[in-house]
């Protein structure tokens, strides 16, 4: 039945005799270039295939990539604005690190150079109130902290502790309203006391009115508190007045920028009365040596 | 029973022809006994047939002659199918239109054949004319004895059985 339906369809037939023998004849015989005929033929006919379902396939690749799948670049873009703000952050935490690490290099510096007993502590909190000005640092009691030990830092005095706590203690910034350190003139060793103001500045008093004080003149302490190790930079004058009384105004700037704060020196063991340090810095040491010579 | 008559003819033209393979002239065969057979067939039986014969003996045929196969198996499935068809659309029972027939189809055999290994390079046919030409009117000749023959064989056939019957 097949057979006979086959034959019915005489072109068809033709046709597919036709094309088997071109087929046959294409298998022996090659082109110029050696290429079997069949082979470049069905290489040339399936090439245009390719190409075009090349072409079809680019046309949808680049309709679905420039208009469907821009939803994934919405999703792609919010997550890369979102690790892009991640990594500003932590961008900003390394730099953090790297300043502390720079801070912490210098208090190293400093107690290698000092002959006091000293500890390193970081700063985990400013004072709770404008009124007083305190710092809180991440050691206490249990690192053998006490109350009115010296709190030092490369650039100079910070204060001294004055709540210890076990693993924590507040130390009271030299600027603080209520806070002294005994202080002379490196210059002219003239003595006096430096006092916090409760604002970004210090006043030495007792100082007297006929003594050599100039603006510029570096202040350091003078060790006579038996709080503070002798030697050690408090600030440069800043203005200096005659008072109505014997005594001169004298305004100092602090060596330490206490907004800045991130690591600090507990000195230990106290120092001497009116002993030297040892020397924080070269001149604050030679100012407090050359003190015990006269 | 019609397909294996045509498979048998075609044997026995291939057999024929490759006996008679001394007789080439100037190499190009005098006579192509396949070819007759797939006229005759294709004239007797229609276009479906006469192409797969001419198909199925010219590959046969260009097997054996160790040339390209699949050549003189396309010109003779077209040779076989058009004559099948012309055997179908005129009156080629008279001796001389299957003379022109086999002339003819023998003409159109040899263009394609050879022009197929012209254009593809295979071969070069320099002059083939006067080749051609004796093989068509060989072949001629030869169809138009082979019809005579098979046609009067039936009636020669009954004739002897009437004599024997009479004796």
């Amino acid at each position: 039945m097949a057979v006979i339906d086959i034959r019915r369809r005489t072109g068809y037939l033709f046709l597919a005799v036709i094309v088997g023998h071109v087929i046959l004849i294409s298998t022996q015989v090659t082109t110029k270039r050696g290429v079997p005929m069949l082979e470049a033929v069905v290489f040339g006919v399936f090439s245009e295939v390719q190409r075009g379902a090349n072409g079809m396939t680019m046309g949808v690749r680049g309709t679905w990539q420039d208009y469907f799948a821009l939803r994934q670049v919405r999703t792609e873009n919010e997550q890369l604005k979102q690790e892009l703000g991640e990594l500003r952050v932590r961008l900003q935490e390394e730099r953090n690190l790297a300043q502390q690490s720079q801070a912490l290099q210098k208090l190293l510096d400093l107690k290698a150079s000092t002959t006091l007993t000293t500890t390193g502590a970081g700063v985990i909190a400013g004072g709770a109130s404008p009124e007083f000005r305190t710092i809180t640092i991440d050691k206490g009691t249990r690192e053998g902290l006490r109350t009115d030990m010296a709190v030092i830092a490369p650039a100079g005095v910070v204060g001294r502790v004055i709540q210890p706590n076990t693993r924590a203690a507040k130390i009271q910034l030299l600027i603080d309203r209520n806070a002294a350190a005994g202080a002379l003139i490196e210059r002219t060793r003239a003595q006096g006391v430096v006092v916090g103001t409760g604002a970004d500045e210090l006043r030495m008093d007792y100082v007297a009115g006929t003594a050599d004080v100039k603006v510029g003149d570096v202040v350091v302490t003078s060790g006579i508190d038996g709080i503070y190790p002798k030697g050690f930079v408090i600030g440069q004058i800043q203005s200096v007045s005659r008072g109505g009384g014997q005594y001169s105004a004298i305004v100092v700037r602090p060596a330490v920028d206490f907004t800045s704060l991130e690591a600090v020196l507990i000195v230990l063991a106290p120092p001497p009365a009116g002993g030297d340090s040892g020397g924080l810095a070269a001149t604050g040491g030679k100012a407090g040596a050359d003190q015990d010579r006269e | 029973m019609k397909t294996a008559g045509v498979l048998v003819a075609i044997a026995l033209a291939l057999a024929l022809q490759t006996s008679l393979a001394r007789f080439v002239v100037g190499g190009t065969a005098a006579l192509d006994l396949v070819l007759v057979v797939v006229v005759y067939v294709a004239l007797t039986t229609g276009p479906v047939t006469g192409m797969l014969a001419g198909s199925i003996a010219g590959i046969i045929q260009d097997a054996l002659s160790s040339g390209t196969v699949g050549i003189g198996g396309l010109a003779k499935a077209i040779v076989g199918f058009a004559a099948g068809v012309i055997g179908q659309q005129f009156i080629v029972t008279a001796a001389f239109p299957r003379f022109v027939m086999f002339v003819a189809a023998t003409i159109v055999h040899a263009a394609l054949f050879m022009g197929m290994y012209v254009v593809l390079g295979l071969k070069e046919f320099p002059s083939p004319w006067a080749a051609v030409l004796s093989q068509a009117l060989a072949n001629a000749a030869v169809g138009i004895i082979a019809f005579a023959i098979i046609e009067s064989l039936p009636g020669a056939i009954e004739r002897r059985k009437y004599r024997r019957s009479k004796r």
